[in-house]
């Protein structure tokens, strides 16, 4: 796993390369997430003094959407769908499978950083339901073996 | 040269086109033939992709649904195989549906600016600016076209509000957030067709005198997002786009809520993706405070066949007071999957049965659930529910942005239930009490139910904490979600029953 150091450059030049969006909150964060991997603290005063917003309304805004993490995700990413097309085919053992077999809860990591797996709540994969994102490669049809060969299969 | 068509997709790619396309490209190569490779958008035949269509000189012949192992010698030159399906223009699936909003996906490849115009493309757009401002908003407003997201308020009314707004800075936005579980149209037109929802943006801003306009879409949405950017991309290169209107497009982070079109304005201008409490509405005080049209994908795509053919085309289609076409998309524990455009009107059991096919799993058909998380579950007794907003609305359901999510026997209502408002909670931005606390409170007193904690009284609170959320919160999310619980209750008591009632431990 890459070192995340934190600089005020890289979270400046982020910042500097959305400057011209209105509203650019959004944008920057997805830019930061994409950089580190999840938004560091040290980077909220930063960009609230490059906006002209307050530390507290861009941590509000950090932690509202699901996608913005305070901590590094694992080395996989698994989007796993929990909604109801994917629950009538049987989505819901397939989670519990596939959670049971890495040890971990659902939005959790594995204790060596190796796996995360997130809810979310429809990928627009309805119609070849069961679906997941593996580092946003899209399977549907899923079964937790096949989840779990693709998540182990290239580690 | 032979012409081999396969979709790009993602509902593709994830059942393995990609494979599929490797395949193809050996065994065609291998046989030395002159071939290529158009990648596609989806027909909507869900169940046949990877679904791969070989020109030959009757037409295009259909192949699905394939493994890498079923590409032969014999597919790749159209002859006779298992896996073929046929003239696909000619599948009995296709001919039943009226594609209007759909005529182009599966058929061109989305990202070709010459396909799209042989197959009709940007003459809407030539047509409005020909006919002037005012007589498009006429136009509009005479097809009867109503929101495709959802709410089914009447597109036409919206843009002359709009328009009529004082501003010199209007905004033209389109809501991508298609977070309803169920649905995957607005995925499908992204991917599929997204010169057609940059052409449908292009005749708002033109009709309502807007410059700017916004695309926002979901993170959840990868791919549909990296092919949208690249169209447009070419509509700059074109010119269609950066002269006089200019359209960006952004990208949500994973919540549910911001398809709500305050939160979405919210989420636009950077901040939590809170609702706002409305009026003033936004085609007054929109994005920035600016007269902002929010319009979802699907109607905005279908504004430019429209404007090209004419109301009467549009409004001579569909029931009573539902006109033309809904993209109606088949997804869950069905048969033939997909999406199947077609007039309003049809009912619920033709669409389960007729189209659907039934169940996949072979079972008998226990519950459909109609317009995402927020809509109700119908049982068998409400099959010849006609499918249209009021007929929809009469039957405490509603048709929402068109998803269909059918659910075998085996499946536990009681659980249905409990997840709405487990749903609600997690995905609550939290600005009303009722969202915000009666979705929790929810969760426990389904669960008080169903361990048997003074049942009579427990599902009494539910129904009334249920009628708190509908009259209570400011959006759909919380004024909704007792759609999918009340209406599990009423047509499926049953599975509500307390464990010390017969109820199996779980």
């Amino acid at each position: 796993m890459p070192d995340v150091v934190v600089t005020d450059k890289k979270v400046l030049e982020i910042v500097a390369a959305h400057a011209h969006l209105e509203g650019a909150l959004l944008p920057i964060l997805h830019s930061v997430q994409a950089a580190f991997g999840f938004v560091p603290r040290e980077a909220i005063p930063t960009i609230a003094t490059a906006l002209n917003l307050s530390r507290a309304e861009v941590y509000g805004v950090v932690s509202f959407y699901h996608d913005f993490g305070e901590k590094p995700l694992g080395r996989r990413v698994v989007k796993l769908c929990r909604a109801e097309a994917c629950q009538a085919t049987g989505g819901n053992e397939l989670a519990m499978h596939a959670l049971k077999h890495f040890g971990i809860g659902w939005n959790e990591t594995t204790g060596d950083g190796a796996v995360t797996i997130k809810a979310v709540y429809c990928l627009g994969f309805c119609s070849v339901a069961p679906a997941a994102l593996v580092d946003g490669s899209p399977m549907g049809r899923l079964t937790a073996e096949k989840l779990i060969d693709a998540v182990e299969g290239n580690t | 040269m032979i012409r081999i068509f396969v979709p790009g997709d993602a509902a593709s790619l994830a059942v393995g086109a990609e494979a599929v396309v490797a395949a193809v490209r050996h065994r065609a190569s291998a046989l030395g033939l002159r071939y290529s490779i158009v990648r596609t958008g989806s027909r909507g035949l869900h169940w046949l992709e990877p679904l791969v269509e070989v020109e030959t000189s009757g037409g295009r012949l259909g192949y699905g649904p394939l493994e890498s192992g079923d590409v032969d010698d014999a597919l790749v030159q159209g002859r006779a195989h298992a896996k073929c399906v046929g003239l696909v223009d000619q599948h009995p699936w296709l001919m039943r549906q009226t594609r209007v909003t759909f005529a182009r996906c599966g058929i061109t490849d989305p990202l070709s600016v010459s396909d799209f115009q042989l197959f009709g493309g940007w003459k809407g757009l030539e047509a409005a600016k020909a006919m002037g401002a005012a007589a498009t908003l006429d136009l509009v407003t005479k097809s009867g076209l109503r929101g495709r997201g959802g709410a089914g308020f009447p597109t036409g009314v919206k843009w002359k509000s709009a328009a009529e707004a004082k501003g010199d800075c209007k905004y033209v936005v389109c809501n991508a957030d298609e977070g309803d579980s169920g649905t995957f149209a607005d995925r499908m037109i992204l991917e599929g067709d997204p010169f057609s929802l940059i052409e449908g943006m292009a005749i708002a801003a033109f009709a309502i005198g807007a410059r700017r306009g916004f695309v926002y879409s979901r993170s959840e949405y990868p791919h549909a997002n990296l092919c949208f950017s690249k169209a447009l991309d070419l509509a700059r290169a074109n010119r269609v786009l950066g002269t006089g209107f200019d359209i960006e497009l952004r990208v949500g982070a994973g919540a549910y809520v911001c398809g709500e079109e305050t939160a979405l304005l919210e989420s636009l201008e950077g901040k939590r993706g809170q609702v706002r409490a409305k009026p003033p509405l936004p085609v007054h005080k929109g994005l920035f405070g600016k007269p902002t049209v929010v319009n979802n994908v699907l109607s905005l795509a279908t504004v430019p066949w429209i404007v090209s053919n004419g109301f009467e085309a549009y409004a001579q289609l569909g029931s009573d007071r539902s006109r033309g076409t809904m993209p109606i998309q088949l997804g869950g524990n069905v048969k033939h999957s997909g999406l199947f455009e077609a007039p309003f009107g049809m009912t619920l059991g033709e669409l389960v049965y007729d189209i659907g096919g039934g169940t996949a799993s072979g079972r008998p058909v226990r519950a459909v659930q109609c317009g995402g998380p927020l809509g109700a579950y119908f049982p068998q007794a409400l099959f010849d529910t006609v499918y249209d907003y009021e007929a929809f609305a009469a039957r405490d359901g509603l048709i929402g942005h068109g998803g269909v999510v059918v659910f075998d026997d085996t499946v536990d209502m009681a659980a249905q239930a409990r997840f709405a408002m487990e749903f609600c909670a997690i995905e609550s931005c939290g600005k009303c009490t009722p969202c915000r606390i009666g979705s929790t409170r929810g969760v426990e007193v389904i669960d008080r139910i169903l361990n048997g904690d003074k049942r009579d009284m427990n599902v009494a609170l539910l129904k009334d904490l249920c009628r708190t959320l509908k009259l209570g919160s400011l959006c759909a999310l919380g004024g909704f979600t007792p759609y999918p619980v009340l209406s599990a209750l009423t047509h499926f008591p049953e599975d509500f029953v307390g464990r010390e009632h017969g109820r199996a431990a779980e």
